[in-house]
């Protein structure tokens, strides 16, 4: 029971950073690796400000709007530059590194002492796990909340027909490029937001919490699609949160093994391997006579890795 | 009449320098009235699509000069002339977003030329116009708004396109062998559609087909493009009367060369 409310806790925070690479990675259609750079972005704007005394909530919002601004780094340097999708993000990533330090101004920051959101609640007289369920639900259910009236505004929908289908999109009017910049500039705020969220969670930001973010955030959605498929925009979310909770799960069980922390990125990697070669093995398991088709319709859906194939 | 689109000598070079250079368009000189309704044939590689895209703002010209309703657009992007000219692609896939509903889809060609802000996608208002336009063709779509357009067959999807297309009235409907990739019954269907719409909204309108039955059959006019130019022009009367084999005697006469009926059939 402890295990499963620490992995729903968890999972909660972790999942508005899933969220995050969702909008790009099956909204837009393109896979952003700008996460790996954001997420410690976020946690390092986070922290430094608690540091120097700005509220807790206070310094989430502006690690939403650094994130932001990572995003429409990489989604320029996509849609003005034409850079393909993986490259924009690596070259960003890669540039956010120094910068993270930069902000940190050294390579960990602890918040030993200092407010948090968590410890906020906690005060309420909550124990941390309940603090930390309180603060997560309470921030997926805000996210999943705007995004879901977002994406049913007519910006919304343009951004949602640019990464369906961007030839039609650009016949009807939309500036598609515009659209793409948005979604990463939302995007890269959650996964900051996240970053922050969590720092806070765990009591410090290291320069080095960023590796795998990417890899987190796609096992996360794929398991969550491996249940349902085909729902719409806020129950698609509610998905991923489930995904990023079990997922959460899975990291926590195989803790419990007594594995070294060291190894956990080869079982992230693992999971994420045969998180992707599900849907395949599940098709193929609900349509066992025409294997054929079976995989057509994968293909067709964009597939679980049609992005790398770009 | 007034003139709806005026062509001055458009010339269009793919991969300039290279040894793929490929000259599509050589000058092409071509006014529109206002309701024309053009049927386009030709055989492959003749030009027509480059025609129907650079008219589009797909890619821009090397030459020449497009005015629409008087302005020059030459210089305007895709999706800025997009607010006065529509399209139908071949790929009934093309046309709409597949994961997006009925309705969504409806929804974002109903703001094609508009500003989009943060307001509702759709209100209630909206949902009853796309609900009366669905009920014209007769699909049973009116019913299925909140459906994924992925869901629908092909010829379903193009009659939504259509549909769209035409949702807000554009000076222009660019139709690139839109029924091509139709069993001949479904595209009999589509084709029916569109000449209702086209006489219904009043449009004007350029079908590329590769079909010469359906080309004299519908519109009031006629070109035949050969080699990056505009070969035959015919309209009115004459139109009216033409057959097959007067389309390919005429063809044999202004361009100095022979074609076989099948290749024109089949490009």
């Amino acid at each position: 029971m402890a295990l499963l409310l620490s992995s729903i806790s968890q999972g909660l925070l972790w999942a508005i950073m899933a969220i995050g690479v969702y909008l790009t990675f099956r909204i837009l259609n393109v896979a952003d690796l700008t996460a790996e750079g954001s997420f410690p972005l976020g946690a390092a704007v986070s922290t430094s400000l608690i540091v120097t005394g700005v509220a807790p909530w206070l310094s989430v919002l502006i690690a939403l709007l650094g994130g932001m601004a990572a995003g429409l780094i990489s989604g320029l340097l996509y849609t003005k530059w034409k850079i393909p999708a993986l490259l924009s993000g690596i070259i960003t990533m890669t540039g956010l590194y120094s910068i993270n330090l930069r902000i940190m101004g050294q390579a960990n920051i602890s918040l030993l002492g200092e407010g948090t959101l968590i410890r906020t609640v906690e005060s309420f007289g909550l124990n941390k796990t309940n603090a930390v369920l309180l603060v997560g639900s309470i921030a997926v259910g805000l996210v999943i909340l705007a995004l879901h009236m977002f994406f049913h505004t007519e910006v919304g929908l343009a951004i949602r027909s640019t990464g369906d289908n961007n030839e039609m999109s650009e016949a009807n009017g939309i500036r598609t490029n515009v659209m793409k910049v948005i979604g990463y500039m939302l995007s890269n705020g959650l996964i900051a937001m996240s970053g922050a969220l969590l720092a806070q969670n765990n009591g410090y930001a290291d320069i080095s919490m960023g590796i795998g973010t990417i890899v987190i955030g796609l096992a996360s959605i794929i398991i969550g699609e491996v249940f349902f498929r085909n729902l719409s925009i806020a129950k698609r979310l509610m998905t991923v949160v489930l995904g990023s909770v079990i997922y959460r799960l899975l990291i926590l069980i195989v803790l419990q093994m007594n594995v070294n922390p060291q190894d956990l990125k080869v079982f992230s990697a693992i999971l994420l391997a045969l998180a992707l070669r599900l849907p395949a093995v599940q098709n193929r398991l609900s349509k066992p006579k025409s294997k054929v088709k079976s995989t057509k319709m994968i293909n067709k859906k964009g597939g679980a890795l049609s992005w790398l194939q770009r | 009449m007034a003139t709806a689109l005026e062509l001055k000598n458009i010339h269009k070079t793919f991969e300039a320098g290279s040894v793929n250079e490929n000259h599509v368009l050589k000058g092409i000189d071509f006014t529109v009235n206002e309701g024309d309704f053009i049927t386009v044939i030709g055989g492959n590689g003749a030009g027509k699509s480059t025609f129907l895209n650079s008219i589009a703002g797909s890619f821009p010209v090397d030459e020449g000069q497009i005015l629409l309703g008087g302005s020059d657009i030459t210089k305007e992007s895709a999706y800025k002339r997009a607010s006065h000219i529509s399209r139908v692609f071949q790929d009934s896939k093309l046309g709409t977003a597949s994961r997006l509903s009925i309705e969504e889809n409806l929804a974002i060609a109903w703001k094609r030329g508009k500003k989009r802000g943060l307001g509702r996608g759709i209100c209630k208002k909206d949902r009853e116009v796309y609900r009366d336009e669905l009920k014209k063709l007769g699909l049973g779509l009116e019913d299925r708004l909140k459906m994924d357009v992925g869901l629908l067959s092909g010829g379903q999807r193009q009659a939504l396109t259509l549909l769209m297309a035409a949702l807000v009235t554009p000076k222009l409907l660019l139709l690139d062998e839109h029924t091509a990739a139709l069993d001949p019954k479904t595209s009999q269907m589509v084709l029916d559609l569109t000449d209702q719409i086209i006489k219904e909204k009043k449009l004007t309108a350029l079908m590329i087909t590769h079909n010469m039955e359906q080309a004299i059959h519908y519109g009031n006019r006629l070109i035949m493009m050969n080699n990056g130019r505009i070969v035959v022009d015919v309209s009115g009367k004459e139109k009216e009367n033409l057959t097959v084999p007067d389309l390919l005697n005429l063809f044999k006469k202004n361009s100095g060369s022979d074609v076989s009926e099948d290749a024109l059939l089949l490009a």
